[in-house]
């Protein structure tokens, strides 16, 4: 780098800097909050697991619930989604492109308005209004786009057609070349969209806020719930808590964008 | 690329068969849905009126304005914000570099509820900006529970997704082009007006677009703030608990959606023409 780091440079750090601190400072106020016994008083008070314990105790089946809408999700839009971007990336004309488009509304529109809209359509089948699968919905709904875009962004950088080609010529019928060619090709794919998905289902909240009822809170609602009736120390637990289960996600899904540019700039490599 | 004549022309009815559960998924649960909605908007006492209420009622228009106008606020400082850093990043590799990229993203998972806690640690009642304009002397700084609270979380939750665009758009550019304008005599300021701006026009239009629809929609930073924020989706949400005014909540809900996938897809349109144009 021929550049000399003047005055620039450092003005630039500092706002960098800078911003990271708007953006980590109130974790790690939180975290702390979350472990101390009195917040108001200060870390003076003393540490404690009790605002965790009792975090555990009140909401532990939030998270499990969570956990499992959240794998529930990812089955559905690898059901879903895989061949729909396969079929996308092989027709790629204007009805293509118009269902590219439709499904993702979804994510474009507010989720406010899609958990309405399932609420008048559905809302009257009780025993499906209040099961954990009527969540379940709006998180496939708000999810599967991410798995479509994800797995197509594979499908369209690789020469699908002289490998399909290939194979058709030895003989490979169609499910075959599906099954043998083209999934293990977008692997990479399905990984970064499955790591999305589980992560943005477990933080879903605007759809969910309304499609929970009293006994199928999941995370996020139950987050709200703390912040607006429980002390801020207990509200910062469960924050800690839900930090907990996101992060090895974030590493996840970080570690894995990083080679995959590199894996795009030569495909023979993989 | 369009499939070539022979032996692969046959797989229509097996890729048909393949969109189909998508296809039902999304038909049962997003389009038939979307369309009763539309229909229950127009059911209520103001009949198909009600979808001109967003403009005609000043409440209603009030909270639309102040909408857009906390989602255009935040686009433009988060625009801004993770430019300068986004650019810097890519451009400099220094030590801690990675680490400093990590920070940036932690928060691109949280729920609008988690950013609205996070703004309650810095500017609410027992929040650290309080603390420290305490301690500087000068009365006690929160403003969480406002406009200004819920502006500070929008730009908390967008600025990890912009800045992650403009890094990968950054890495695209030529640093070449920048180089060729410095030795021709052009200032920092001008390189960045005439260089940088301009190759990440695309990028920025983009991610703007999804930053503003964002904020136009979200819900959850208001809901943990305070409910007296007068948001559009606060108002409908209002509408359809605490007035059990269903009608008016779709109608509402309706628009707003509407507004939202306009601003999208005229953004792309913009940022879709200026490549061309740029190609």
């Amino acid at each position: 780098m021929a550049q000399k780091r003047g005055i620039l440079f450092w003005l630039q750090l500092g706002f960098t800097l800078l911003v990271c601190a708007f953006l980590i400072v109130p974790v790690i106020l939180s975290i702390l909050a979350g472990v101390t016994n009195n917040y108001f008083t200060g870390l003076s008070s003393g540490f404690t697991l009790r605002w965790v314990g009792q975090v555990w105790a009140g909401y532990s089946d939030t998270i499990f619930r969570s956990i499992g809408i959240a794998l529930a999700c990812l089955v559905c839009t690898l059901l879903l989604g895989i061949p729909a971007a396969y079929v996308l990336a092989k027709r790629q004309n204007a009805l293509a492109r118009a269902i590219e488009e439709l499904m993702v509304m979804p994510v474009a529109i507010p989720g406010l308005a899609t958990a309405l809209a399932l609420i008048v359509a559905y809302g009257g089948l009780s025993g499906f209004r209040t099961s954990w699968t009527f969540i379940l919905v709006g998180h496939v709904l708000f999810t599967l786009p991410f798995m479509v875009r994800s797995v197509l962004a594979v499908l369209s950088a690789i020469d699908l057609q002289t490998l399909e080609e290939g194979a058709a010529s030895l003989g490979a019928g169609f499910w075959t070349r599906f099954f043998t060619v083209v999934l293990p090709n977008c692997r990479n794919g399905i990984l970064a969209g499955a790591l999305m998905v589980v992560t943005l289902s477990v933080g879903e909240f605007n759809m969910t806020w309304l499609l929970h009822t009293p006994l199928t809170k999941t995370l996020p609602v139950g987050l709200a719930d703390a912040y607006a009736s429980l002390r801020l120390e207990v509200g910062s637990a469960y924050t800690l808590v839900f930090f907990l289960m996101i992060v090895p996600l974030l590493i996840a899904l970080q570690w894995f964008s990083r080679p995959r540019r590199q894996v795009h700039a030569k495909p023979e490599s993989e | 690329m369009p499939a070539k004549p022979g032996k692969m022309q046959r797989d229509t009815p097996m890729l048909v068969a393949l969109m189909l559960p998508a296809g039902i998924f999304f038909a049962a649960f997003f389009l038939l849905p979307m369309v009763r909605l539309f229909l229950i908007g127009g059911s209520g006492t103001l009949g198909w009126a009600a979808y001109a209420t967003i403009v005609t009622n000043a409440n209603y228009f009030g909270s639309l304005l102040a909408t857009l106008g906390v989602a255009a606020a935040t686009t433009a400082a988060t625009l801004v914000i993770s430019g300068i850093a986004g650019v810097f990043l890519q451009r400099h590799k220094f030590p801690g570099n990675a680490a400093l990229v990590a920070m940036l993203t932690f928060p691109l998972a949280f729920p609008g509820v988690v950013v609205g806690f996070m703004v309650i640690m810095l500017a609410g009642r027992q929040g650290l900006l309080g603390d420290i304009s305490q301690m500087l002397g000068a009365d006690k700084l929160v403003f969480a529970y406002s406009m200004a609270g819920l502006f500070t979380g929008y730009v908390y939750f967008s600025i990890p997704r912009v800045i992650l665009t403009v890094m990968a758009a950054t890495e695209k550019l030529d640093p070449k082009l920048e180089e060729a304008a410095r030795s021709l005599g052009a200032s920092p300021l001008g390189v960045v007006l005439d260089v940088i701006i301009p190759g990440l026009k695309p990028a920025f239009l983009s991610s703007g677009a999804i930053c503003f629809a964002t904020a136009v929609g979200a819900f959850g930073t208001a809901f943990t703030l305070a409910t007296r924020i007068n948001v559009l989706p606060m108002t409908i949400y209002t509408e359809f608990t605490l007035s059990a005014n269903i009608a008016m909540a779709a109608a509402l809900s309706f628009v707003l959606g509407a507004v939202t996938w306009a601003v999208l897809a005229l953004a792309r349109t913009a940022a879709g023409s200026s490549v061309a144009a740029a190609g």
